[in-house]
This record gives structure tokens, C-alpha cells and sequence, in this order.
């Protein structure tokens, strides 16, 4: 039997105006190299300024998982040619980060949770981007010098499922301080794993493999999966020492296979030292103040919708698993309704509804129309059925719930009157059944039910047909 | 020549038949080869600006072939501070490579002669900018300091020379060598002149991280007659040339005379300065100069692949002395020796900013040769390990981050000049300018050129 070890790195490209070292907007979808300036092409006598905001940042990471922030931090440089590096070193920090010694917990399914230790998030700065277009390569330095944290964690995961839950919450964190954008896609979410396996009940690590290149939380899953077959039939076939070595491979999501990163494979030695052009980046007590105060992290706002609203552990964490969806669910309770209906409506109907990539940041009907579709429901203006229809009409048309109600036709009859003289109709024309009903056979009240809800179109109120009924059948 | 004190006097009219003039007896010298060429931005007094430095619109290398052909697209913070003071940018002075060298016979554009004596070099690496001001070709230049290469040059072509304290002047624009160590500094015609053109080019910049905070200026509270403690260093005399030695001696008779008092003192083996000297000078340079890699800019070799295009644009482009600072930077910054090297190095450097700060707390300055000897003659100086132990005097100067001037004291027997530093304090450029003003006062000395 193996046990599987697993430690991620993830690159968090954080959401600052300029760069890490320069005043360069970092927009860097614009037209390739415009966003640059002497200092991020590394024209000679270009010198780096630090970005404060970065330090803020970092304040506020390091509180989430509560880390040590380092109140004096130093930069470091990591030498390597590359044409998507223009300096050919990297400003990282090697030897103090900003954040070390942080923990991260993670919750399985059936209530029970696992801490993850961080090890260190540090800044440093992105490189820019090669374009190979056939026998010509290009270089985009726009998104050269945009300030990422590169947060570590300790090889603490056992499983894929594990490692999901891990970067799931740590993305979930990031989003919820707003420090970056996160989009894996894009690349503002970057996760580098490192996987390897050992005999169960070996304190040893082995042979450590690091897998780059993995942009979905599914492919991440995936990418272990594979990795850890590949090495225990490498170890099973006894070819393990050969095989399994330490090295950089891409996982390949068309052939759905790790591939080793040829080039790459001799130990790069990065000669790292000193950053001479930067003096130590110092936190003081008025920013860290201000910036460890940070906004509610996901287990917290778990935890209030639980004592709030009484809401199930499950139902609070689907909700708070991401930012867009918790800030959805507290627009919808501005609707004054409850949490319970709010729930069901988000997580069943709309996102039931939400296709094609849809997320409720994008969808055609926002947190205040639905909360009030809810709200129609509760003050009773239109049947639960009914306001399905109209959820289903206001996810193509116009977005006015009472519009929309008015327009399907779909009010629910509250008007007793009316009810009655459709229900007093009914009993006329079906006297036989009413005999049976009075004779002993219960089962017909359905049938009751159904013609007056035909009669009216759907519209009437259930509960008032149900109670209506039982005075007039007797 | 006129000194910049008069020149800032000219006016506008008088400035422009100046440089004019200028030009052309630049032109008329071209066997000196102090300057690359001479282009000039707009109408203010004559600065000469050694090639390192950026000057916007101007083909800036570093006295490199890699460098050939690129325009700097930006000006330095120092050459908008001259020009913002009414200053021009007039030519830019010969180097040794990346100003890695102690003669200016390096450069990419060919040795500059010594004024005083065409078959010995100027020095280096601001050789171009000492030769300039002592031929009488500019007023006064811009030189960079990593390691002596503003007052060396200065002391073997009799002129003033002075490296700020670390930080007194931005970098910002400076074609790096080595980051902790580099500082922009004026080479002039005399000690007042330099105080005039420092003041011009030192203050706080944004854009220098290293740069430091205050804005103090020296120039129009100069005070020769302050009396102060000067310490020698009779263990370091020692060892240089007799020519040195005499210069010396004439030297602590004048600061006597001047009303100063002469303390003995001693320092550490100047050996040590030089191992954690060019350990660190060439870890840094080794990064610095990795930006040259033939991709964005520069003299780049088209080569089968990526690796092929490094390999020989940076073969072809670099000199061997630069090749070979690159190769031992990388070797002591490399896994396995940078604890070895590098940790050990940056210890000694602490070592010796504390010798020092414990030595001012009882001086004012301290007198120190420039170099064992006067200016060598062209090619003399062809062992690195030797050119290497020349910069005994000046580089432990540049690893505690102090200020420096060299000046002129006397002439050696073969007619060269001999030329002293005093050194001060860090931040303490106000007492510094001091006392050399003090000691050129007493010397009255006149170079016979
Ligand atoms: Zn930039």
C-alpha cells in the first residue's frame, strides 16, 4: 500500500494598479508591449521600486492563514536566461518572505476538517510571455514585472481530493480579500504541484515530481491521479529509481499524461543572492494595522449563516464556497426573505438554470430579481410552480418579476370569492363523487384538489383549496 | 581652462562661442580619444559624461561592443539634474568596459592617452572624463565609482575627483557594474568645482530605492579654515611607490601647517578588501550584465537556437576582462561556494564598515594614497590579479559606502602626477570638502602641464 505526498505552489497574481517594480499598468491583454518602461524591459540603468501595495497585500494573506508577517522582508535575485525575463533574474524572495508559518483548514464531505500547514507565501515578480509562431518567437513583456505571492505549502496533502480542497480554499481566501482576480484560466491562479509516493508507514520523503501547467481545479485532480499511477506502476515494475526522478513535467490535459519538461532537467542552479537594488521592505505598525483588519473569510461567514439563519453546515458551505455566490445569497436576503427558501432558490432553481458557463456573476437574472421572485412566493402572490415558470421566463426575457407574474397570468387566486364559486361549481356537477367521498373514501379529496386547481388555471392557493374544501365536503 | 565656477557666470552667447570653440579643439586632439564623441544638449555650461551614464537621443555603451548601436531611450536622474541646472551634457568620455578596469585600455573605442604623458594610461575606468578635464577639454565630467575608478583616474591625471557617500547620488540611469557599490561622483579642475557640480547631481530620487533621504549642499557653506582631526595610516604607506611616499609626507606637513591635527592609526590588512571587494563587485556584476543577451537590444548574433544567439552574442559582445569578472561572479554566487564566498565576503564588509565607523569616531578624515603608484605605462598592467591589487587603496572606500576625493599633491620624478584621497565619515561631505579645500589652500599646488 502507498501513501501519496503532496505539497502545491501556488502563483497568485495579485490585482495591483501597476507593477511590482515600475508604474506600469498591469493590463497586459493590451497590444503586446506597451505596458513596459525601462525598468520592467531592463534597459541598462533601470532601477526597481517597490510597490507598497504589494506589502498590503501580503499583510492580509498572511492574516487570513494566520502566518507570521514579517515586518522586514528582503529581495533576492534568482538568475536564469530567458527571453520572457529581460533582466535574466527574477526579483524573489528566497531567504525572509513577507508570510511564513500559516495553516490552511480544509473540510471533507462528512464534517470532518484537516489543517494544512503553509510554509511561506513570498513576492516576486511575473515574467512575460513567448509567442512561437512557427520558426519566429516573439516576446510580450507586458505581463513582465507583475507582482505575484507564490504561497507553499508544506507537503502536508494525501490525496487529489485533498489537493482540490486545499487550492479550492485557497482560492476561495484570495478571492474573499480581493488580492487578485484568481482566474486559473487566465493565469492569475497558477498551481504547480508536487507530488510523490512512499510505502504506507514510511517517514521518508522519495522522489519528488512537480507537475506545471494546470488550469482547472478538475485537471488538478487529474493530473495527481495520473502522476501517482505512473510512479507506483513505476515502483511495482521495480524500475522506480530509473524512472521516477526528480524533474519538472507538463501535464498534458488532450493526451491526459504527465510529459517530462526536456531542457529542464538538469538542476538549474539559480545563484541566488542579495537584491543590491532594493533596500529591506519594511512593514510598519500603521500598515499592518490596517491591513491585517481584513474582511470575512469563507469559515467565518460559514459559521454566522449557520448561527444566523440555522442553516445546515452543508448549505452555508456550498454558499460561502465562493465570493460571487455569497455575495448573491446576502443580495437575495435584502429581499426580506428566508435564508432557507434564498438557499433553495440560488443553488436548485437558479444554478440549475445557469448553462454554458454561466456563473452567477453572469447570470440573466440577478440576486434582487430573484429574491423578489422568493418574495412573491412568500407573501403568496404566485405558487412555488408557479414562479418556476416565471424564473424560467425571466432567465430569457425582461427582468421584472411582477411584470412577468402579470404577464403569464400566473397570480395566485387569493380572492375566496372566486375560489368559492369554482369550488361550489365543482360539487354540483360531480355529486356522485361527493357521496363516495362522505361514504368513506378519503382518497377522492385529491381528485377535488386537481379540478379546482385546473378550473383555475393553477392560481389558487393551495392551502386555501385544501381548507375550503374540508368545510364545504364536510 | 575656465573653472565651472566662472563658466556658470557666461552668459548665453558667450557659452555657445565657447563650445563652439571647445569642439573644435576636441576635434583638433583626436589621438587623446577622451571622449567617444561630442554631442551637446542644450545651452548650458559644458558637462562631459563619462559613457555610462543615459543620456536620452544619445548612443550610451558602456564602452562595450555589445552595447554598439543603442540609444538610450531616457535620461539619468543626475543629467536631468544638470540640465534642470542650466548645465549641458557636452560629449561623452571614454571607459574601460562596463567600467571594469583600472586603466581605460578595455574599451571598446580604444585606450585614452594620459595628458601628461601619451604613452601612460589616464586610469580607470573614468579615464576618458580625467583626461578630458586634465587636456583642458571640458570643464568638468561626470565619473562613476565602483572601486576607485573616479579618483584613481583623477590622482594619475592630476585632477579633483570625488565618490559621494552611497546613496548621496541616484543611480538611476547608471549602466550598473556593481549595485552596492556604484555611485555617479564630478571630476574637476579643482576641490571647489567639485562641490559646485556635486550639489548639482546629488538629492533624493524616487526612482532609487538606495538612494538616500536628505538633500544637504555643501558648495556655498565651504569653510577651509575649520581645524580638524586627520588620521594616516602609516601600515598602508608602506607599501607604495617612493614617488607616493614623498607626496605623502609633503601632505601631512601641509595639513599641519594648515592648523590640523595628524593622528596615527592603523586599519585592517587592505588584502581583505580586495577579496571582499571582487567577490561581491563581480556577483553583482555577473547578474547585472546578464540583461545583455542580444533579445531586446544591443549587438545581437543570430544563432541556430536560443542558446546559439546567447552564446555568441554574448561571446562576441563582452571583453575578456569583463568575461572574466562574469565567470568569477558567477562561480562564488554558484551552489556549493556561495557560503564559501559570498556569505563570507558581505562578513568582511561588515567588518570593515565597523573598523571604520569606530575610526570616525575619533576623526574627522583619514589620508590614504589612491594607488601604489603613479600612472602606469600603456599595457603595463596586463595581469588582472595585478590590476587587481592596484585598487588596494580605493575599494574598501566604495564596500563602507564613505565618501572620497582625490586631489592632486605633487609631481613624481617622471613628471606624473601624485594625487591623495581624503576620506570622511558617511554623510559627512560637508567637512570633507572641507578639508580638501583646506589642503588644496595650503598646497597651492600647480600641476606643470
Ligand atoms: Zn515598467
Amino acid at each position: 500500500m502507498f501513501e501519496v505526498v503532496i505539497g502545491l505552489e501556488v502563483h497568485t497574481q495579485l490585482n495591483t494598479e501597476t507593477k511590482l517594480f515600475c508604474s506600469c499598468p498591469t493590463s497586459f491583454n493590451d497590444r503586446p508591449n506597451v505596458n513596459t518602461c525601462p525598468t520592467c524591459l531592463a534597459l541598462p540603468g533601470a532601477l526597481p521600486v517597490l510597490n507598497k501595495s504589494v506589502l498590503e497585500k501580503s499583510i492580509m494573506l498572511g492574516t487570513a492563514i494566520g502566518a507570521t508577517v514579517n515586518r522586514t522582508s528582503f529581495f533576492d535575485r534568482k538568475s536564469y536566461f530567458y527571453p520572457d525575463s529581460p533582466s535574466a533574474y527574477q526579483i524573489t524572495q528566497l531567504y525572509t518572505p513577507v508570510v511564513e508559518h500559516g495553516t490552511l483548514d480544509i473540510d471533507f464531505e462528512d464534517g470532518s476538517s484537516k489543517t494544512i500547514r503553509i510554509n511561506r507565501a513570498h513576492i516576486e515578480a511575473d515574467a512575460g510571455k513567448n509567442i512561437h509562431e512557427g520558426a519566429i518567437s516573439k516576446v510580450d513583456l507586458n505581463r513582465a514585472g507583475t507582482p505575484l505571492l507564490e504561497i507553499v505549502s508544506e507537503p502536508d496533502m494525501r490525496s487529489a481530493e485533498e489537493a482540490v480542497l486545499y487550492v479550492k480554499k485557497l482560492h476561495s481566501i484570495v478571492r474573499y480579500l480581493d488580492i487578485s482576480n484568481a482566474n486559473m484560466q487566465e493565469g492569475s491562479f497558477r498551481v504547480d504541484v508536487n507530488v510523490s509516493i512512499r510505502p504506507k508507514g514510511d517517514e521518508k520523503l522519495y522522489t519528488r515530481v512537480e507537475i506545471k501547467n494546470i488550469n482547472s481545479f478538475r485537471f488538478i485532480h487529474k493530473a495527481i491521479e495520473i502522476e501517482v499511477e505512473r510512479q507506483i506502476e513505476a515502483w511495482e515494475d521495480g524500475v522506480y529509481d530509473e524512472e521516477i526522478r526528480q524533474e519538472t513535467r507538463l501535464f498534458d490535459q488532450v493526451k491526459q499524461e504527465t510529459r517530462s519538461m526536456r531542457g529542464k532537467e538538469e538542476a538549474a542552479d539559480y545563484r541566488y543572492f542579495p537584491e543590491p537594488d532594493l533596500l529591506k521592505a519594511l512593514i510598519s505598525d500603521e500598515m499592518f494595522t490596517t491591513f491585517s483588519d481584513i474582511p470575512e473569510l469563507p469559515d467565518q461567514k460559514k459559521a454566522r449563516l449557520v448561527s444566523e439563519y440555522g442553516m445546515r453546515e452543508y448549505d452555508a458551505a456550498v454558499i460561502t464556497s465562493d465570493l460571487e455566490t455569497a455575495h448573491f445569497f446576502e443580495a437575495m436576503l435584502r429581499e426580506g426573505i428566508n435564508a432557507k427558501n434564498a438557499i433553495t432558490w440560488l443553488t436548485v432553481e437558479l444554478q440549475g438554470r445557469l448553462k454554458g458557463g454561466m456563473t452567477v456573476t453572469t447570470s440573466p437574472v440577478d440576486a434582487k430579481t430573484l429574491g423578489t421572485l422568493v418574495k412573491r412566493i412568500e407573501d403568496k402572490t404566485i405558487s412555488g410552480k408557479a414562479a418556476k415558470e416565471v424564473l424560467d421566463y425571466l432567465m430569457e426575457n425582461e427582468n421584472d418579476v411582477d411584470a412577468a407574474i402579470e404577464k403569464l397570468g400566473l397570480k395566485q387566486m387569493n380572492d375566496t370569492g372566486a375560489l368559492e364559486t369554482i369550488i361550489d361549481a365543482i360539487i354540483a356537477a360531480n355529486d356522485d363523487k361527493v357521496e363516495q367521498y362522505k361514504g368513506g373514501k378519503e382518497k377522492l379529496f385529491g381528485f377535488f384538489v386537481g379540478q379546482t386547481m385546473k378550473e383555475s388555471k393553477g392560481t389558487a392557493n393551495p392551502q386555501t383549496v385544501n381548507e375550503m374544501l374540508k368545510t364545504k365536503l364536510g | 581652462m575656465i573653472t565651472l565656477k566662472e563658466a556658470l557666470a557666461l552668459s548665453k552667447e558667450e557659452l555657445a562661442t565657447f563650445k563652439k570653440d571647445l569642439k573644435k579643439q576636441i576635434e583638433a586632439k583626436p589621438e587623446l580619444n577622451a571622449y567617444i564623441d561630442v554631442n551637446n544638449v542644450g545651452e548650458g555650461v559644458p558637462i562631459a559624461i563619462k559613457d555610462n551614464i543615459q543620456v536620452k537621443d544619445w548612443s550610451v555603451t558602456s564602452g562595450s561592443k555589445i552595447l554598439e548601436g543603442y540609444i538610450a531611450p531616457y535620461n539619468a536622474t543626475v543629467i536631468n539634474k544638470l540640465t534642470d541646472a542650466g548645465l549641458s551634457p557636452f560629449g561623452r568620455t571614454n571607459m574601460d568596459e562596463f567600467a571594469m578596469g583600472s586603466t581605460t585600455e578595455s574599451s571598446c573605442y580604444g585606450i585614452t592617452q594620459n595628458p601628461h604623458n601619451a604613452n601612460c594610461v589616464p586610469g580607470g575606468s573614468s579615464g576618458g572624463s580625467a583626461a578630458a578635464v586634465a587636456a583642458g577639454l571640458a570643464i568638468a565630467a561626470l565619473g562613476s565609482d565602483t572601486g576607485g575608478s573616479i579618483r584613481q583616474p583623477a590622482a594619475f591625471c592630476g585632477i579633483v575627483g570625488m565618490k559621494p557617500t552611497y546613496g548621496r547620488v541616484s543611480r538611476y540611469g547608471l549602466g550598473a557594474y556593481a549595485s552596492s557599490l556604484d555611485q555617479i561622483g564630478p571630476m574637476t579642475q579643482n576641490v571647489e568645482d567639485a562641490a559646485i557640480l556635486y550639489d548639482i547631481i546629488s538629492g533624493h530620487d524616487v526612482k532609487d530605492s538606495t538612494s538616500h533621504e536628505s538633500n544637504e549642499k555643501v558648495s556655498d557653506k565651504l569653510d577651509a579654515s575649520r581645524k580638524l582631526t586627520i588620521a594616516i595610516i602609516p601600515e598602508h604607506v608602506k607599501d607604495a611607490s617612493d614617488d607616493i611616499k614623498k607626496g605623502y609626507a609633503k601632505t601631512v606637513e601641509a595639513l599641519k601647517a594648515a592648523g590640523h591635527t595628524i593622528v596615527e592609526k592603523s586599519l585592517m590588512d587592505g588584502k581583505f578588501d580586495i577579496s571582499a571587494y571582487y567577490i561581491t563587485a563581480t556577483a553583482e556584476a555577473t547578474t547585472n550584465l546578464a540583461r545583455y543577451d542580444g533579445v531586446r537590444y544591443g549587438n545581437r548574433k543570430e544563432g541556430e537556437s536560443l542558446h546559439d544567439l546567447y552564446v555568441r552574442t554574448r561571446s562576441e559582445g563582452f571583453g575578456d576582462e569583463v568575461k572574466r569578472r562574469i565567470l568569477l561572479g558567477n562561480f562564488v554566487l554558484s551552489s556549493g561556494y556561495y557560503d564559501a564566498y559570498y556569505v563570507k565576503a558581505q562578513k568582511v564588509r561588515h567588518l570593515i564598515k565597523d573598523e571604520y565607523a569606530k575610526l570616525f569616531a575619533e576623526v574627522d578624515l583619514i589620508l590614504s594614497p589612491v594607488a601604489p603608484r603613479t600612472a602606469y605605462e600603456v599595457g603595463a598592467l596586463e595581469d588582472p590579479l595585478e590590476m587587481y591589487l592596484s585598487d588596494i587603496y580605493t575599494i574598501s572606500v566604495n564596500l563602507a559606502g564613505l565618501p572620497a576625493i582625490s586631489l592632486p599633491v605633487d609631481t613624481a620624478e617622471n613628471g606624473m602626477p601624485v594625487g591623495l584621497q581624503l576620506i570622511a565619515n558617511a554623510y559627512e561631505e560637508q567637512t570633507l570638502f572641507d578639508g580638501a579645500l583646506s589642503l588644496e589652500k595650503q598646497l597651492n599646488f600647480k600641476l606643470n602641464s
